[in-house]
């Protein structure tokens, strides 16, 4: 026992089964989100059965998709009123949609009581704009409240029709966010200039004249567009059809409204797996809709995207032009040490407290200054003097600077003096051969520093929450109308956006899988972008590896 | 170096205080000439002692001595390349040319310019032949492509390169064997065309056969330039140099044709030393 002791044995097992215990959590926690994420979005069977009702015992028909199952001590369930036999029951969550006839979407159902459970093949899942999934069976299809097709050529036709209709919504959202879109921010624009005149007592006419036959030109464009889009609605109302549903109501329905359809138990695992990846690639590209619970997280993520760019454009330089001075200028001494130990304790500061001084510094102060002396004709209403991504940002890249210092330097540290020498020996001065030599053999140092600081910021919400993320940003920082870069919009963020549904949801159940799907997009992001980076970082190692040998 | 400097400076060299030596340089053209040169590390460390000597133009001149006897720190005066130590503290002169390049009005950069600089260690830069060749003329603003493929070709071949390297010109240059590097090294230098080039124990990094160009080179490289080497290997010196300065202990002790010093020392101390007595 001694003698294993003294082999060092017990020092590599102990070794290795930490390096195993982070590489199983590491996996672990992937492939549970990845899990739960991920089978979101893959089109689940829908179930038809005769259900005794737990509390009053009547039985009706229930129509709906398992979510989830649980299995619960009957005893609880027993002392909550429920009749129930055994000693642990199995209960199902599902997913029964129409919610506007039943009020909840998601309900919870015993197993023991389900009966005749069937999967009709002319079940039909609508996937809607509003409201959630409708379940039912096609009845009809109308056109202007005329029954142009009825039984089993409706579901046909209700295809045929819906492919029209959302060609005609693909054109009203163009419409309606590009083009009007423009023509808002060119109004807007229009009003600024205005006021602008206005507040420096310009009454010149000539440019009043010009004002006044932009805006009309402008009106004039509009009201073609609101003719145009009229139009395109009362096409896309034309028409509507009619659901049976678990109760036998009869149900009249917009096909405007409609996202898709599809007959989940007679789909054939291809297009199972084609439907599979359409919702897949519709929740990365596509917009939230119904308070975030629908649809997708295409602005989370360009938000995020952005929001780690414009960091790193500002925290590189910063942060190696202060470790040029620090390590290659200032007399190395006392003030030089107190200088490093702040850096490094700046980056155990809580991300809240860098949030804290975000708002106070850069919104109130500097955002407030900036509009006061740039942009006074939009006062009352803040330009800079609110959150916005640039103060975002900046608060991530003062968050991110030390590491991108303690890096660098490091770096600059490890060039040999030999090849200084080397450059100076031949005439160059010392700024020279910094440019020329010692920069370039540190950068990939400094994309070290930036990889680092990208893993840190990406993640950071907290801080955000006060400088700039919001639930639902109505236009991306980046769009067609000049300046292209709108540094003072908000934006979404992919770790807010997390937290936004997960919690602040009015529906739960129906959210829960896209908190996973999100924290896996989010984890997806992170390691695209330090990807990214490495490559970057091996490329320039390779490019300038050092006198090693 | 024009002929001018010659006059001024030949000066006998008995005259130059505790250095004697039956040298007569008045045949040559001096290029540099030390004068009561003291160097002290911090305020305590005294590395060289009131060196006063003569170099002669395009000849190669070496300096030996043992370990730590300031032959390195004297050749790294001469382009104030000691400047770059914390607390070096330099008092006397060093006459290029006849002007002092201590003077504090001196263009550092200028200066090193004309006085170009081989190390111990290769050191080319990471980047490719070619542009380690050209860096020196990149300095000076020269970024004229035809001029530099002429200069890079004309140093390359001055250094004896350019066969071995013409084919692979924009590889990198970490790629190369060690005494490539060096002969890389000496090319850049040679690029700005210097007027004198210090050697510091070139070839003290590699085999025999880089060691045997790298003296080849230096033999050809002296109709050219004026040529400083620092030297471990008195074998090296004796093939190289046509006047041999024996350094110990931070003093000049001998200073001399290199086959009288090396046959026929004056000093005690010369003698114990190539003769392999102490060092």
């Amino acid at each position: 026992m001694k003698n294993w002791w003294k082999s060092g044995d017990p020092w590599i097992w102990l070794t290795a089964s930490s390096v195993s215990v982070s590489l199983i959590v590491v996996v672990g926690l992937i492939s549970l989100i990845a899990w739960r994420g991920l089978g979101h979005f893959w089109p689940a069977s829908v179930m038809q059965a005769t259900y005794t009702d737990e509390r009053d015992g009547k039985s009706s028909t229930i129509i709906g998709e398992i979510r989830d199952d649980e299995n619960v001590s009957a005893v609880r369930l027993r002392d909550s009123g429920v009749k129930v036999e055994g000693e642990r029951v199995t209960r199902y969550l599902m997913k029964i949609g129409n919610r506007e006839l039943f009020n909840l979407d998601f309900r919870w159902v015993l197993a023991q009581n389900l009966k005749e459970i069937q999967y009709p093949e002319k079940m039909t899942v609508i996937e809607r704009r509003e409201w959630g999934n409708f379940y039912g069976y096609v009845v009809s299809v109308k056109e202007n409240d005329k029954v142009v097709s009825e039984g089993d050529a409706a579901w046909g036709e209700l295809q045929t029709r819906l492919q029209r209709a959302l060609k005609i919504f693909d054109e009203i959202r163009h419409l309606e966010k590009n083009e009007i879109g423009t023509i808002n921010y060119g109004l807007e624009q229009l009003r600024l200039r205005k006021r602008h005149l206005e507040l420096n007592h310009d009454t010149d006419p000539a440019k009043q004249a010009a004002l006044v036959s932009e805006k009309t030109q402008y009106e004039a464009q509009y009201e073609q567009l609101r003719q145009q889009l009229s139009k395109l609605y009362e096409q896309i109302n034309r028409d509507s059809f009619t659901m049976k549903v678990s109760d036998d109501r009869v149900v009249d329905l917009k096909i405007a409204k409609v996202v898709s359809v599809y007959r989940p138990n007679v789909l054939s695992s291809f297009e199972k797996i084609s439907f599979y990846f359409h919702k897949a690639w519709t929740f990365v590209s596509d917009e939230p809709r119904e308070a975030n619970t629908e649809g997708g997280i295409f602005p989370a993520i360009f938000g995020t995207v952005m929001l780690v760019f414009i960091m790193s454009f500002i925290v590189t330089p910063f942060g190696v032009i202060a470790a040029v001075y620090l390590r290659e200028y200032a007399k190395q001494g006392f003030l030089t040490r107190v200088i490093r130990i702040a850096v490094n304790n700046l980056a155990g500061v809580p991300a809240i407290v860098y949030g804290v001084f975000g708002l106070g510094f850069f919104v109130y102060f500097l955002g407030s200054n900036i509009d006061q002396l740039f942009y006074p004709e939009a006062l009352p209403a803040p330009t800079f003097g609110t959150p916005g991504i640039l103060w975002s940002a900046l608060t991530l890249a003062i968050l991110t600077v030390p590491v991108v210092i303690v890096s660098t330097e490091e770096g600059l540290s490890r060039i040999p003096s030999s090849i200084r020498e080397g450059s100076l020996a031949l005439g160059a001065t010392k700024a020279e051969t910094l440019w020329r030599t010692v920069l370039p053999m540190a950068s990939p140092a400094m994309m070290t520093g930036l990889i680092l600081a990208i893993a840190r910021a990406a993640g950071e919400v907290a801080p955000l929450m006060l400088v700039g993320v919001v639930k639902l940003a109505p236009s991306l920082v980046l769009d067609g109308n000049a300046p292209f870069l709108h540094l003072e919009r908000k934006f979404m963020h992919l770790g807010f956006h997390i937290y936004d549904v997960g919690f602040q949801s009015p529906n739960v159940e129906a959210a829960r899988p896209l908190v996973y799907a999100t924290s896996f997009l989010l984890v997806a992001v992170i390691v695209l972008l330090n990807l990214a980076a490495i490559g970057i970082r091996n490329h320039l190692r390779e490019k300038y590896k050092a006198l090693e040998n | 170096m024009t002929q001018s400097n010659v006059l001024t400076h030949s000066i006998d060299m008995n005259s130059l205080g505790r250095n004697e030596s039956t040298l007569n340089l008045s045949n040559e053209s001096i290029c540099v000439e030390v004068k009561d040169l003291n160097l002290y590390y911090g305020n305590h460390k005294q590395a060289l002692h009131n060196v006063n000597m003569l170099i002669p133009e395009k000849r190669v001149t070496a300096y030996i001595g043992p370990s730590g006897c300031g032959k390195s720190t004297l050749l790294r005066c001469f382009n104030r390349m000691n400047d770059l130590v914390d607390g070096v503290k330099i008092d006397g002169q060093i006459l290029i040319d006849g002007s002092n390049i201590y003077d504090p009005g001196v263009n550092v950069a200028d200066l090193r310019r004309r006085v170009g600089m081989v190390f111990q260690k290769p050191n080319p830069f990471p980047k490719s032949i070619y542009e380690n060749v050209a860096y020196g003329l990149r300095l000076q603003g020269i970024n004229n492509r035809r001029i530099l493929d002429e200069v890079v070709e004309k140093s390359l071949r001055g250094a004896a390169l350019w066969e071995e390297v013409k084919d692979r010109l924009h590889d990198n240059a970490l790629g190369m064997s060690g005494g490539q590097q060096q002969r890389l090294v000496i090319a850049r230098a040679i690029a700005i065309e210097p007027e004198i080039l210090l050697l510091d124990e070139p070839a003290s990094a590699l085999d025999p056969i880089s060691t045997l160009k790298i003296e080849e080179l230096i033999h050809e490289l002296k109709s050219d330039y004026t040529i400083v080497i620092v030297t471990h290997n008195m074998q090296q010196a004796a093939r190289v140099s046509d006047y041999t300065a024996f350094m110990y202990l931070g003093e000049l002790i001998e200073f001399g044709d290199t086959s009288t010093l090396f046959t026929n020392p004056t000093k005690k101390q010369t003698e114990d030393y190539i003769t392999g007595r102490y060092g």
